[in-house]
């Protein structure tokens, strides 16, 4: 399938104007909306970023007090989470899905476009609340009972997570008919490439624990405004039980943002080494074990909430399985560049370093599983370096990489190599010395989610700090490369990378705005 | 990029230069499970590190060796099957190793808990400060209790106008004291929200939640004073309620205790006397801006949405016996909470004189002074 499929059809161009973008069915159209918005509440969530390293700067309360810190603190996580991480995987899946499995489009179109439009409306609302008496919510994403059930304005907040967790399920259901229906004849599930794969899976936990997000936020506002006493022990609830449901959603919520990046990294390290995949299956394997696991391993979040002895042992040695999946995808990225032919253009820089800085964020996530040292790491900085770790080097340089890689199929231009190298290293160097100075305050004893904090952890802070404008500013440098290729950069051919495999290098670049009306044909040599 | 490489080379200079760059580990601690937890946190540390070490090096070896220039024609495999189960069962091996020590570890903790003997203090968060119930010492009829307040002054950390003191936000008023070569039983509960009562020294991070009580005992091996944090978000001023306790020989201990003794029989004798306003006016400005200022303002303001104000209260103004009573019972389903434990008759009556008293609260009310014998009335009727 080397040959470029004409496209025939040059009536069902894009509409102009606003309309085109309110009324859109198309999944390429939609996928960009997603990345748009995304990237904007990543600039948001990051501003956010910014104030609370501005803050933590130096000891003392100097541009916040406290109740606007939590609020940031709060704000900082659900959007990056919600508005940030997810919404840009969403918009991978919804350009590359389609073309990946040689289908026209997504199965529901409609619904695509409605699940797009909920998101705005869910974090208009959300923010709204910054512009109320009593503020944003400040309870931490985690919103624990009862400190969120009496803190003002949380029907907003419950209001929000709720239509956030109905746009996730109808992008879900539409991933997962599209894949399950629409795949080009010959393309079996085994041939299916990762990124496809890894959303496949991704999509089914989102099924199965949004629903249960819902019910936590639900009896959250039958708390505060129905009288009702789920979480309140006063009334006879239980404040234990939030905590449960709510990370029997959040533990699998952790692999919702990570295993698209497992998909991505996938493709691109196999690109830049010129080399297939090593483990094909095993990396599937991998990734339904992970899903699997994440259902049971919930409780390791809750050490300290004063559980059985057995219960404790049981998550510790559950969360510690993880790590044998996990393990084999970084040794199959590892095998996959042994004896390759290797050139480092900015996609391939951000896969490695998602794969070495990933695997320090497991290091500290399995130190974490340790239950009699986790009573020393919990709700400390360690905890906040670990998944900094693997949520920044980790889904957000893989969501770079994958923009870096796709973005000249996407626009027809080659981003600006030169620029595009000098946003990784400003990137790379600002992550680490933003977040692996917080290792060391975090185990010797500084408390996470703290405006405040003792002299002792000053010089580190600093220093983290310093890390953090460096991370921040680099990300303009971003917006322009990706402005700019928009726009301009040299014309991309349909192949792009040569060492590149997969039905969406076999389309013109930029890609049609239809593609794969007729579905390729798949004969044993095609490499999906 | 020079100026900012500047900067870090200067603060790496300065952070050398004094000796808190020292603080970048897991703090040995005192106690024999502190000790254990410290040695397993290096193993597990040491374990990760020499993974990293095999793993990056083959990693890094690869990419430098198999680059285009030095390889032009890539190899073809897709897989190794025995390579691959290596790659799964050794991993698996070295988590169990890893995970027998740390399950057995564990368990003695849990033993430690669960033994007879020893001295038990409650252990109550609340918006943002802790009480502690000395269960076995009795003052009168009830157990020994106090409460523990952060005594940084708020021109250390709000205006920054102050230079920071040695203990910044780690000191309080009045400490936890307990005796070394004991085991101390800590029973951890909450009145409000979820706290968490941590002291890296022991080892003991255990949360403090409404309606639960868990259990973490502790043996001190060494005299000193120890400063911990509450480590489960709480509320706004979540990062302003320190943790100290100080471990002392069995004899200071019993002298702690008697001095407790005989504080409270003088406060018996404080609460007979007749308290002039002024008195009542200085000692309930103290108390005002050390307990009530963070969420009603120290201007009596409030926060709107948040905290209501006092100045200008209608219940402050004029209703004597309605405030009295929102101070000893709080107000459910608020943050208000009860202070009948927190202040003694005397603190009780001159902060509640102070705020009738004070933003022109009593030229535009009645003005009443609240004296100790009312809150002495109060507590016969109703408690």
């Amino acid at each position: 399938m080397s040959a470029v499929v004409e496209h025939h059809d040059h009536d069902h161009g894009p509409k102009k104007g606003l309309t085109r973008w309110l009324f859109t069915t198309n999944h390429k159209d939609i996928g960009t909306l997603y990345l748009w918005f995304s990237f904007l509440m990543f600039l948001t969530g990051g501003a956010m970023a910014m104030g609370i390293r501005a803050e933590l700067f130096e000891p003392g309360l100097q541009l916040l007090d406290p109740i606007k810190y939590n609020q940031l603190v709060t704000m900082h996580g659900l959007i990056m989470i919600f508005g940030g991480v997810m919404p840009a995987f969403v918009g991978l899946a919804n350009w590359l899905i389609p073309m990946q499995i040689g289908a026209p489009d997504m199965a529901l179109p409609r619904m695509n476009n409605l699940s797009f439009w909920l998101l705005p409306s869910a974090f208009t609302i959300l923010l709204s609340t910054a512009f109320m008496e009593g503020g944003m919510p400040g309870f931490g994403w985690t919103f624990y009972a009862p400190l969120s059930t009496n803190y003002p304005n949380i029907a907003y907040f419950v209001f929000a997570i709720h239509i956030m967790g109905i746009s996730s399920i109808m992008g879900s259901i539409n991933v997962i008919v599209t894949i399950m229906n629409m795949r080009a004849p010959g393309i079996t599930l085994m041939k299916m490439p990762l990124f496809v794969w890894s959303w496949l899976i991704t999509a089914y936990l989102l099924i199965a624990v949004m629903p249960v997000l819902a019910g936590a936020v639900t009896m959250l506002l039958m708390d505060a405004y129905f009288g009702t006493s789920f979480f309140d022990a006063a009334g006879g609830g239980d404040p234990v039980l939030f905590q449960h449901i709510f990370w029997f959603f959040g533990h699998p919520e952790v692999y919702i943002m990570i295993l698209p990046a497992f998909g991505i990294t996938s493709h691109i390290i196999s690109t830049f080494s010129r080399k297939p995949l090593f483990g094909h299956a095993s990396m599937v394997y991998a990734m339904v074990s992970i899903a699997v696991l994440s259902f049971v391993v919930w409780a390791h979040h809750m050490f300290t909430v004063g559980m059985p002895l057995v219960a404790e042992l049981f998550f510790m040695w559950a969360t510690m399985l993880i790590a044998i999946p996990t393990g084999v995808k970084v040794f199959n990225w590892v095998a996959t560049i042994f004896k390759g032919s290797i050139t480092y253009e900015t996609p391939m820089l951000f896969a490695i370093a998602f794969v070495v800085l990933f695997t320090i964020g497991g290091f500290s996530g399995l130190m974490l599983a340790i239950t009699p040292a986790d009573f020393q790491y919990h709700d400390t900085y360690f905890v906040v370096a670990h998944f900094h770790y693997v949520l920044v080097p980790g889904a957000v340089f893989s969501i770079m990489a994958a923009v870096y890689y796709w973005l000249p199929k996407w626009t027809g231009n080659m981003y600006d190599e030169t620029m595009g190298k000098l946003h990784f290293w400003l990137s790379f160097i600002g992550v680490n010395v933003t977040f692996f100075p917080q290792h060391f305050v975090g185990l010797a004893g500084m408390p996470r989610r703290y405006a405040d904090y003792a002299l002792q952890f000053a010089e580190w802070n600093a220093i983290s700090s310093i890390g953090a404008f460096l991370f921040g500013a680099s990300q303009l440098l971003f917006l322009y490369i990706v402005v700019k290729s928009v726009f301009a950069g040299k014309k991309a051919t349909a192949q792009v990378w040569d060492g590149a495999r997969g039905l969406e290098w076999t389309v013109a670049s930029p890609a049609p705005y239809h593609t794969f009306e007729i579905p390729p044909k798949i004969t044993k040599s095609t490499k999906v | 990029m020079k100026k900012e490489l500047g900067l870090i080379t200067l603060l790496f200079i300065s952070m050398f230069s004094s000796a808190d760059w020292l603080d970048v580990n897991m703090p040995v601690g005192v106690t024999d499970i502190s000790q254990d937890v410290f040695g397993l946190h290096m193993l597990m540390f040491w374990i990760m590190v020499a993974i990293g070490v095999v793993v990056f090096g083959v990693l890094f070896y690869a990419m430098w060796k198999y680059r285009r220039s030095n390889n032009k024609k890539p190899a073809k495999f897709e897989e190794n099957h025995k390579l691959e189960m290596a790659w799964t069962i050794v991993p698996t091996i070295i988590l169990v190793l890893m995970a027998l020590p740390a399950s057995s570890l564990l368990k003695k903790m849990y033993d430690h808990d669960a033994e007879e003997g020893g001295i038990d203090i409650q252990v109550i968060g609340w918006q943002w400060k802790w009480q502690y119930k000395y269960l076995d010492e009795k003052v009168g009829e009830k157990p020994l209790s106090f409460f523990s307040n952060l005594t940084t002054p708020a021109d250390q950390y709000e205006t920054n106008q102050a230079e920071k003191g040695a203990h910044y936000l780690l000191e309080v008023d009045e400490e936890v004291v307990v005796p070394i070569n004991t085991p101390i039983r800590f029973l951890i509960t909450s009145n409000d929200v979820i706290h968490s009562w941590y002291m890296s020294d022991f080892a003991v991070k255990q949360d403090a939640i409404p309606g639960f009580i868990n259990v973490a005992k502790t043996t001190i091996n060494v005299p000193g004073t120890y400063r911990g944090n509450c480590t489960e978000l709480c509320g706004e001023r979540h990062a302003y309620m320190p943790i100290v306790v100080r471990a002392v020989t069995e004899e200071e201990y019993q002298d702690w205790i008697q001095q407790k003794r005989d504080a409270a029989e003088q406060l018996a004798f404080l609460t007979e006397k007749e308290w002039t306003v002024d008195e009542l006016l200085s000692q309930g400005e103290e108390i005002y801006n050390t307990r009530c200022a963070a969420c009603h303002q120290i201007n009596g303001a409030g926060i709107p949405g948040f905290y209501p104000a006092l100045a200008g209260s209608a219940v402050v103004m004029n209703d004597k016996s309605a405030q009295i009573e929102i101070l000893m019972e709080g107000i459910r389903g608020s943050q208000m909470q009860s202070f009948a434990e927190q202040l003694n008759e005397v603190e009780m009556a001159s902060v509640i004189t102070f705020t009738r008293m004070s933003w022109n609260n009593d030229k535009n009310g009645d003005g009443t002074v609240v004296v100790p014998k009312d809150i002495v009335d109060y507590k016969n009727i109703n408690l």
